[in-house]
Formats: structure tokens, C-alpha cells, sequence
């Protein structure tokens, strides 16, 4: 082996280092927390002694203070959700306010721009595709299958074959499939959909390199890795309903048809509308997909790579934060759609 | 699945003449030729790429380059070769992902364990303390999981690059780390990207432990960190796992913050910074690439497989992920 291990100590000690902050911080924390109410503990018993030798008057219990705990228990999370996320998160709208180096306040010219080149216009379209698509494909290939595994033989198994790209990474899935979609100009195909469409009768493609189909050829990937979410969260669903109301149905005589469309879907409709969510939230911010696939070339792009572009390749801190600003906007209506639907059921 | 209730075999129902269950009677129907042939062939569709990403990887680069995989079938020849080239191999265009991969494990180990022990500290504070403002301080929380990690990049790398300054006064100097100092900086992006999706997570298990044991422990003179250590703690331990493996395969799985904040450097740049980097340069290097790919998937795979369990209860509990 040609692989030398003594490169790789300096990453070992500064993981190292990083567990021995861990241990120093988190048991530190646990610690004090410990030692200090321990402390005002045993001063409040020297005081009850004093007090009783003395004959003087027991000093009142003071109030409990659960609060000094609280700040304790939570200061780590709270110091690190202000610094990380809610003073980035208003940076980034005031920063989308101004120009490329952030000298300058520009108003809404960042979002003006978004609208009018043709470029970004067609990064929007692609997104509003993605959109579209994902969640609707990935859910009912993810609804079909869990109510036809469910109580199958094998189901476990068969479940498990679905839900396995979720743990493959975006880009491990993205070089699964550009290896299905790989192109040969001569000689026999490597790729599996060009042989099939050679063995069709038909020619062989570089299919990621004609828009518009390489956005449909990339969401193909994005609904492989997400429909076995849909199927794990929808057949939990099936599973919990009630069954007296499959009972009373089924005395009614109703068609299994008629089953699936009055009984199922109302009953996991709660479970759809959460599906859709998560997974039109996840759309929208799908990045990996497109970087390792085309690298947002040949229109294929997204909003999140653009964004990624915009502030980390050309320096457009102003365009980039404008387009984090847009894609932040896009997710609020579908949480506030989510959050009626929860209250709804809560009253309802 | 693992978690699913023992099936019930499909011969008891046909002997029965009337399946009991809804399901059954669907599937009665359904579950005819068609569905079962429907179901086989998402199956089929759903595994093929990734077996095709397997076979290919254990094929000599001649193979590959000039043959589909499904010729190996009737002549078959498979090597270690491309694993060897693509973790060991010296050559800058090889991929030398042995260190990659060390690298994707000194990033998600401690992103993994910081999350996790803060956010139950402050899941049990906002679930069993009571203070003033609990109520909104978990609804603040709670609400930031929507909020799209973009939002945070630009500024985020500006507070490491060049610190926190007021009006002239420096409040913290700039990090600036250097190689493989800044696995901290992914560290940190990481646990603060976390929080909101673990608190919340871990509140749902947290809040529901039974209120009489805590009451029981008060009344024993017990402080809450001595209940948090001695009785939460272990009681949590399935969403413990739960959040542990989510966070895990987030992390190992994570493109956008490792490229952001790692770089593409060789002390710090994990596996899917580096295959991402070799699909957009050497994208025909199917012989690496598909080797490459199985490597930076292996240890997610293992690690979903075994604790497939603890994941879908997580699923399931979890909602959105920010």
C-alpha cells in the first residue's frame, strides 16, 4: 500500500481534541450544575442549625428558584442557535439589501434582477418543477407500495429495498444514476436506460445533456431517495387505523375500492399532508442533486445552487443572500398550510 | 422493517374465506397478480441502479469502460483493483479517499455528539422546568427548523473569517483555522444547523416521560440535574438513538456546509466533497467513481440497517428538518 497513515495523525488529534471539548463542556456543565446547588444546600442547613442553637426564629424557606436552572440547561443551546442561525438569518436579509461587497444598501435590486435575468428566471422554472414533481411522484409511488406490501409476505424485506436510498447520500445516489443515464458514442453502452433504448431500436442519448429532460432525469433521483420516506411515515398510517371502523365498513359491504378511497385516505390524510410537506420543503432546497450531476449546466439548475454560485463562486454576496431570502419566502406559505392543518385536527 | 408486526402469512386469510382486516380485504383485491406484479417491479426498479453501482465497482476499468454490467453475468471477472487505486492510490486523480473518509469521520462524530447533548439539556429544561416565557422560548425554537440552512452560510462564514466586531471594538477575533483546524468550523455550523430539529425531537420523548416520577424524585429532595443524569437520561436512551442516527447520516450524507466550511483541501474535505469533485472532473472514470461512491455509502448503510428500528421511530415522531 502506497497509503501513508502518519498523514492522516493531525486529523486524529484534532478529533480528539474536539471529544475532550465535548467531555470538558457537557460534563463541566453537569458538573456545575451539581456542585452549586449542593452548595446552597448545605449553607442553608448551617443556617437551620445556627438558627436552632441560637433559638433565634427559622429563617424563611426563599423561593424555590427553578429558573437559575433553566438558563443553565439551556445557555449552550440558546448561545449557539443566536450565533448560528438568528443573527445570520437577519444578516442574510439585510446583506440581500445591498451590493456584491455589502457596501452599499441597493434596496430591492437583488430581487429585481432574479425576475429579469433570463438566466435566474429559468433557475425559478426549474425549482417550480422540482416542486411540482417530487413530492406528488414520490408520495404516490410511496402511497401504491406500502398498500400493496402491507401485510404481504415478505413485507419487511420488501419495505426495507424502498427505504435503503434513503441512507445513500445525494451525491452517492447522483453517481448511481449518472452511471444509469452514461452516454458511449461507439461500441456497446455502459448505461443502463441507453441500452435499453438501444435494444428498443432506438438511439442512445447523452441524456443530461438535453434540456429539458436532464431536470426530469435528475428528479428521477431526488423521488428514488425520498419515496421510501413517504412509504415508511404512510404505512405506520395504514397500519394505525382503527379497526372498527374497517369492521363496521366491512359489514356495510363495502368494495376494497371504495375501502382505499372512504376509509384509508381519510384516515391518513393527516399523514399525506406531512409527507407533502417535508418533502416540498426538501425539494426546494435540493442542491447536492444538481452539483455533482451537471453541476446546474445545460438549465438544469436550482435556487439552492444558484444560491451557492451567486455567493461562494462569484463573490455576489448581495445576489446570493437575495436568492436565500427567496427561497426562505417559498417555505413559509407551505409551513403556515401546515401548521392550519395541525390546529384543524386538534379542533376537529 | 424491522419494526413491523409479525405478517400474518397469506395463507390463514384464504383459508378463512373472509380476511378480518381492511387490508386484507384490499389486498384481496389488489393483491391479485397485478399488484403483486406491480410491487415486484417497483422493487426491481428501486434496487437495479444500485446493484449496477456494486457490480460495476468490482469490474476491471477495461470491463467497464467498453461493457454494460450485466454482461459480467456470463463472463464474469471481478478485482479489488479499483477500491485499492481509489483509497490508497498516491496519484492526485486516483480520488486517495482512505483520508476522505477519516476526514467524514472526524466531521461527524463530534457534530453528532454535541447536538445531542445539548439539545437534551435543554429539552428537559423546557419540558420539566418551569420558568417564565417556556411556552414561547419552545415555539422560538421550534419555529427556526424552518428556517433554510442558506440563510445562515454567507454570515456564518464571515464570523470565522473575520470575527465579531462592535462599533470598532473587537468582540472575538477571527478563527482563522487552518487545515485541519477547521474540522471546528464544521463542528459548529453543524450543531447550530441541528438544534431546532433535535430539541424539538427530543421534547416530544422527553415531555411524555410520566410526570409522578419526576414529582416522586422532587419530593426526594432529588435537583433537576440529578433527575436529568440519574432518571431522564436513561430513559431517553431510544431517542437518544433515534436523533443520533439522523444526525448521523445528515452529517456523513452532507454536501453544502462541508463544502462551505471544510473546503476541498485534503486534510479536511469528506467523501462526498471529494466524489462530487471527481463526478464534475473525471465524470467517464467509472472505474473510480463507482468504487468511490460504494465507499462513502458503506458506512451509512451499515449503520441504517443495524438501527433501522430507532430511525423509524425517529421518522415518525420528527417532522420537518431545516
Amino acid at each position: 500500500m502506497k497509503f501513508d497513515f502518519a498523514d492522516q495523525q493531525p486529523k486524529f488529534l484534532m478529533l480528539m481534541y474536539g471529544l475532550v471539548a465535548f467531555v470538558v463542556v457537557v460534563g463541566g456543565l453537569l458538573l456545575l450544575l451539581d456542585v452549586v446547588p449542593a452548595w446552597f444546600a448545605r449553607r442553608r442547613e448551617a443556617q437551620l442549625v445556627a438558627a436552632s442553637v441560637s433559638g433565634a426564629p427559622l429563617p424563611r424557606r426563599p423561593k424555590q428558584r427553578e429558573g437559575i436552572f433553566a438558563i443553565f440547561f439551556l445557555l449552550p443551546t440558546l448561545l449557539l442557535l443566536t450565533i448560528g442561525l438568528v443573527v445570520p438569518a437577519i444578516r442574510t436579509v439585510l446583506l440581500s439589501l445591498m451590493n456584491r461587497d455589502s457596501s452599499e444598501w441597493v434596496g430591492l435590486d437583488n430581487f429585481g434582477w432574479m425576475f429579469s435575468d433570463d438566466a435566474i428566471v429559468r433557475v425559478l422554472i426549474n425549482t417550480l418543477i422540482w416542486v411540482l414533481l417530487v413530492p406528488l411522484v414520490a408520495t404516490g409511488f410511496g402511497l401504491i407500495y406500502a398498500v400493496l406490501v402491507d401485510k404481504a409476505r415478505l413485507e419487511a424485506v420488501a419495505k426495507s429495498l424502498i427505504f435503503l436510498p434513503m441512507a445513500i447520500s445525494f451525491v452517492g445516489a447522483s453517481i448511481i444514476w449518472k452511471f444509469v443515464y452514461a452516454y458511449r458514442g461507439e461500441g456497446d453502452q455502459i448505461g443502463l436506460l441507453n441500452q435499453i433504448v438501444v435494444s428498443l431500436g432506438g438511439e442512445p442519448k447523452q441524456w443530461l445533456l438535453e434540456s429539458p429532460l436532464n431536470t426530469l432525469l435528475l428528479i428521477v433521483i431526488m423521488i428514488w431517495i425520498q419515496a421510501g420516506f413517504a412509504m415508511v411515515v404512510l404505512s405506520a398510517a395504514i397500519k394505525a387505523i382503527p379497526g372498527d371502523i374497517v369492521e363496521a365498513a366491512r359489514l356495510d359491504g363495502v368494495s376494497p375500492w371504495q375501502m382505499f378511497w372512504q376509509i384509508t385516505m381519510p384516515s391518513i390524510r393527516p399523514a399525506l399532508i406531512v409527507v407533502m410537506v417535508t418533502l416540498t420543503i426538501a425539494t426546494l432546497k435540493v442542491f447536492d442533486i444538481v452539483r455533482t450531476s451537471t453541476n446546474g449546466n445545460y438549465d438544469t439548475s436550482v435556487i439552492a445552487n444558484e444560491m451557492y454560485n451567486q455567493a461562494f463562486r462569484y463573490s455576489e454576496n448581495g445576489r446570493g443572500s437575495a436568492l436565500a431570502v427567496f427561497l426562505f419566502i417559498l417555505v413559509i406559505p407551505v409551513v403556515i398550510y401546515q401548521i392550519r392543518n395541525l390546529r384543524q385536527q386538534r379542533e376537529g | 422493517m424491522t419494526t413491523a408486526t409479525p405478517t400474518v402469512a397469506a395463507g390463514t386469510q384464504k383459508t378463512d374465506g373472509t380476511p378480518t382486516t381492511k387490508a386484507g380485504r384490499v389486498r384481496k383485491r389488489l393483491n391479485s397478480r397485478t399488484a403483486t406484479l406491480v410491487s415486484i417491479v417497483i422493487a426491481v426498479v428501486w434496487t437495479i441502479p444500485t446493484f449496477g453501482l456494486l457490480v460495476s465497482s468490482l469490474r476491471p476499468e477495461d470491463e467497464i469502460k467498453t461493457t454494460g454490467w450485466w454482461t459480467s453475468f456470463t463472463n464474469p471477472q471481478f478485482t479489488f483493483e479499483n477500491y485499492e487505486q481509489v483509497l490508497f492510490g498516491r496519484s492526485a486523480s486516483s480520488g486517495q479517499l482512505a483520508g476522505s473518509f477519516i476526514n467524514s469521520l472526524a466531521i461527524t462524530i463530534p457534530s453528532v455528539l454535541f447536538p445531542l447533548a445539548f439539545a437534551s439539556l435543554a429539552a428537559y429544561a423546557l419540558a420539566w422546568i418551569k420558568f417564565r416565557g417556556r411556552d414561547w422560548l419552545y415555539i422560538a425554537i421550534f419555529a427556526l427548523q424552518i428556517v433554510p440552512l442558506q440563510m445562515a452560510l454567507v454570515p456564518l462564514l464571515r464570523f470565522f473569517s473575520t470575527g465579531v466586531s462592535l462599533g470598532g471594538v473587537t468582540l472575538m477575533p477571527a478563527w482563522d483555522l487552518v487545515d485541519e483546524q477547521k474540522f471546528a468550523q464544521v463542528w459548529f455550523a453543524h450543531t447550530c444547523f441541528a438544534l431546532p430539529f433535535a430539541v424539538f425531537l427530543l421534547h416530544n420523548f422527553i415531555s411524555q416521560l410520566p410526570g409522578d416520577l419526576m414529582e416522586a424524585a422532587r419530593v426526594d429532595g432529588a435537583t433537576h440535574p440529578k433527575i436529568f443524569r440519574t432518571i431522564v437520561l436513561p430513559l431517553i436512551t431510544p431517542a437518544l438513538a433515534a436523533f443520533g442516527i439522523f444526525q448521523f447520516l445528515w452529517v456523513w450524507n452532507d454536501l453544502l456546509v462541508a463544502l462551505i466550511f471544510a473546503g476541498g483541501g485534503d486534510e479536511t474535505a469528506p467523501l462526498t466533497v471529494r466524489l462530487a469533485e471527481m463526478a464534475g472532473t473525471r465524470g467517464n472514470e467509472w472505474q473510480r467513481l463507482t468504487a468511490g461512491a460504494f465507499v462513502s455509502i458503506v458506512i451509512p448503510l451499515i449503520v441504517f440497517l443495524s438501527l433501522q428500528r430507532f430511525f423509524v421511530r425517529g421518522l415518525l415522531a420528527g417532522s420537518v428538518k431545516g
